[in-house]
């Protein structure tokens, strides 16, 4: 076993990598959860946008518009869901579910002309001397603009729901509708649109996957990142900032595991594939467990309406 | 009947032939009403009257199918309550409309128009709160505020807005005495500031103290207009049931034997907020109606828990006629006839989101025999189900309806009457008219003395004096888990009720009510 041939450097630098798509997807569904809409499907919202991304990067040449291409057709995905929950009043959970059989279904058919074929690359942009510094340079200052991109929508949900207006109309709406009802908020609107910026963000996630980070085209290729993405929104307590640390964490020991893997550690490797799984949700549990003498509830920021059917009484 | 005469372009708010039409009901039929600048205006009705329905349209929530409104003069359509707001309309709401995982000051800033910086607002919700004698921190979680504390995050929404209409529908409901009178004295200050209140409330003796007019609805239409300084709480009811009001009867009775004791009984507090009870001593005799008073959170819910079976005691301490039944669960104590309805009629009485055929069942499987070998009789359960709505006069579309989806006062009359068509030995019940009309709150304390008439032992736990006095034989009180030695009703006045109470810190004991 040699475990001189991690290095660092690229560890951290390839978990940022790893890490984006199901980033990419948790924030849309933090989103969406905040708005108090339970959207199971983001597995098929993220692969949906993986072969959109894909095809219209293919065919244009233009990553950009292949990414464009990917949130679109995400939130088209997610309108389908919003329209089913949120007009016709259907079962969150039954729909979310049946939206990631279908979403798995439509792209593995749009996909089959596309298996095997080569997307245009993305260059990693230039920071100019930042690049060169050690360790900082490789490590922030050497990736596409995607992951910086992430980052800013990361940073952008927090001081939103945090800091305006309609940050707390969406947290309100996603707290008790009927009062957002009351006070003449429009609970569907807002839910519809949470619902879709979702979808984009997943579709987004899903484009990263087949346009960056393997960079090609197969059947299933977002294998459960859309699962764990929902499971990182609930261990995180629903905010933007540990998401993202749940995000890195599940990224970076999955970088980990291969490495481990590769250089031979003398650990089945069954376990070690399980590792990003067991250790993410592990340290989330133990982040979002009730402290003595806290506010259980509030600590853990659920959305009282979370996963609840709203219909007007007029 | 209308003594005052409308005077054109003088009237804040002019609503003319107003109506509104549900399937199967006119929630407003032709309702005109018209309403002064600094005037507390009272809208009287049963339950089911369309008095919700009319302060919705006024409010923007409801748009009404035909009629007009003019609000300083102007024609006043809102088409949603932002619209409303901005005239100068705000409304406090009956279910808070409030968000418990947010903090006082974004609650405040959901409900306005053009909310200033957090920070600015929550200095100027310092600033309203202490002018009005409501005091109120800005950056505590709505979630830990009192029933009073999150009326008055409500009232400050309101107040910020500088509304010349108030709409307060059943403001008091939840508050105890010492609430309702910082509550008046802040209406009182707010009609010297000349700004008009619209006032819905059952308890007529409050609208007597406090509203300058009154129109009454029945089944949507307008019935009546009074002035309810000039009127009996008891004229008022009889305008709203639009007939004479049945008050309930007592019949005297002999001392019989002792059906429920409890001696000596200490219990913890079970939550963070909870009340522990102790060195509690109480007995009921067969036929009795012990009335236990004070105001709410002094061990109400415990005591009321320790009778039903959901609070275990020690064997002995807990007897029914004498035989040990303290270490009893709740199903347990329901075979041998103890019954209980505790106040939380949602969630704790009833399942909200069951029906009221799955209700009947979920308490009188047992007596009623409705199940048997672990299989429910369906079909026995719903002809239960169908007796109490017949009965007890719930009005409801059908058995099958949510238990969520009946009116407050219906559901009551629901959970009560599940109890007594049960025939129990022993029957306690916690707040028995909470926010009950009062046609049905007079009918629930009738089937309360017929239950006792035939025998019954029952334990009724109020805020409200006036009933306790009305129907009880014994009187005690509770205050901070300790329950005074009862005595006997009959003759009782306001100021030895209030002696009782004494360590009720400032508790004003209400009116006797005139009915």
């Amino acid at each position: 076993m040699d475990l001189s041939a991690i290095s660092p450097t690229l560890l951290v630098a390839s978990l940022m990598v790893a890490a984006t798509p199901i980033l990419l997807a948790a924030l849309g569904e933090l989103i969406v959860e905040k708005s108090g809409v339970l959207n199971l499907g983001v597995e098929g919202m993220m692969i949906t946008g993986a072969i959109c991304g894909f095809a219209i990067a293919v065919e244009s040449g233009s990553p950009v518009l292949g990414f464009a291409a990917a949130a679109v057709g995400g939130a088209v995905l997610s309108l389908i869901f919003g329209l089913l929950t949120q007009i016709l009043l259907s079962n969150q959970v039954a729909t979310g579910l049946a939206l990631t059989l279908f979403g798995l279904g439509l792209s593995s058919m749009l996909g089959q002309g596309y298996v095997g074929l080569r997307p245009p690359s993305v260059e990693k942009l230039n920071f100019g001397p930042l690049g060169d510094i050690p360790f900082i340079g490789p490590v922030l200052f050497n990736h596409d603009w995607m992951v910086y991109v992430t980052l800013l929508l990361c940073v952008g949900s927090w001081v939103v729901l945090k800091f305006t207006r309609v940050g707390l109309i969406l947290r309100a709406v996603g707290e008790n509708h009927d009062a957002a009802h009351a006070l003449g908020y429009k609970v569907v609107k807002v839910r519809l649109l949470a619902i879709m910026f979702g979808g984009a963000c997943a579709g987004l996630g899903g484009a990263y996957l087949s346009l960056i980070r393997v960079p090609q085209w197969t059947e299933g290729m977002t294998a459960g990142a859309g699962w764990i993405a929902l499971a990182i929104v609930v261990f995180a307590s629903w905010r933007p900032l540990r998401v993202l640390l749940g995000a890195y964490l599940f990224g970076g020991v999955t970088v980990l595991q291969l490495n481990l893997q590769a250089a031979g550690l003398a650990i089945p490797v069954e376990y070690l594939s399980m590792s990003p799984y067991l250790i993410t949700i592990a340290v989330l549990v133990i982040m979002s467990a009730p402290r003595k003498g806290g506010k259980s509830r509030a600590s853990l920021a659920a959305p009282a309406c979370l996963g609840r059917a709203f219909h007007a009484s007029n | 009947m209308d003594e005052r005469l409308s005077i054109a372009g003088e009237d804040l708010l002019t609503i003319e032939g107003l109506t509104k039409a549900y399937p199967g009901v006119v929630a407003n039929d032709h309702v005109s009403l018209s309403i002064r600048p600094g005037e507390v205006h009272a809208l009287l009705g049963e339950n089911g009257a369309g008095k919700s329905t009319l302060v919705k349209m006024i409010y923007g929530l409801v748009k009404p199918d035909a009629g007009t409104m003019t609000f300083k003069g102007a024609p006043f359509a809102p088409a949603e309550p932002r619209a409303a707001r901005a005239t100068g309309v705000a409304m406090v709401f009956q279910h808070f409309s409030l968000f418990e995982a947010l903090d006082v000051a974004e609650n405040i800033a959901l409900g306005m128009e053009n909310p200033p910086k957090m920070r600015d607002l929550s200095a100027r919700i310092r600033e309203v709160s202490e002018t009005y004698g409501l005091p109120l921190d800005p950056d505590q979680l709505v979630g830990d505020l009192s029933a009073g504390e999150r009326q008055r995050v409500e009232i400050i929404r309101c107040l910020l807005q500088n509304p010349k209409l108030l709409i307060m529908d059943e403001p008091t409901s939840v508050l105890t005495p010492q609430e309702v009178a910082i509550l008046f004295q802040t209406l009182e200050k707010l009609r010297g500031e000349g700004c008009s209140i619209l006032y819905i409330s059952h308890k007529l003796e409050e609208i007597r103290a406090l509203c300058d007019y009154a129109t009454v609805l029945r089944l949507g239409k307008k019935v009546a207009t009074c002035n309810p300084r000039q009127e009996t709480a008891r004229a008022m009811a009889e305008m709203m049931v639009g007939g004479e009001l049945h008050v309930p009867q007592k019949t005297p009775r002999q001392p019989q034997d002792v059906a429920l004791e409890i001696t000596a009984l200490d219990v913890a507090a079970r939550a963070a907020f909870g009340t522990s009870l102790k060195g509690i001593n109480l007995s009921v005799q067969k036929g009795e109606i012990l009335g236990i008073g004070g105001v709410a959170g002094n061990g109400q819910d415990e005591l009321c828990s320790v009778i039903s079976g959901e609070i275990l005691s020690p064997d002995a301490k807990v007897k029914l006629a004498g035989a040990p039944i303290g270490q009893l669960g709740p199903n347990a104590r329901r075979a041998l006839g103890v019954l209980a309805a505790p106040e939380e009629r949602l969630g704790h009485a009833a399942a909200p989101d069951m029906s009221l055929t799955e209700n009947a069942l979920l308490s009188g499987a047992v007596r009623e025999g409705l199940q048997s070998h672990g299989m429910i009789d369906w079909g026995k359960t719903r002809e239960f189900a169908k007796q109490i709505i017949q009965k007890f006069d719930v009005r409801t579309p059908s058995p099958n309806t949510a238990a969520r989806a009946l009116s407050g006062g219906n559901l009551q009359k629901f959970v009560i009457g599940r109890e007594i068509i049960q025939n129990p030995t022993v029957f306690v019940v916690n707040q028995p008219t909470w926010g009950v009309d009062a046609s049905a709150a007079a009918a629930i304390r009738q089937a309360l003395l017929d239950l006792a008439a035939a025998g019954a032992a029952i334990v009724v736990i109020s805020q409200d004096l006036d009933e306790l006095m009305e129907i009880s034989d014994r009187f005690a009180a509770l205050n901070e888990g300790r329950l005074s030695a009862p005595v006997e009703a009959a003759g009782l006045t306001v100021d030895q009720i209030g002696l009782m109470l004494g360590g009720a810190h400032d508790l004003e004991p209400a009116k006797v009510a005139q009915l």
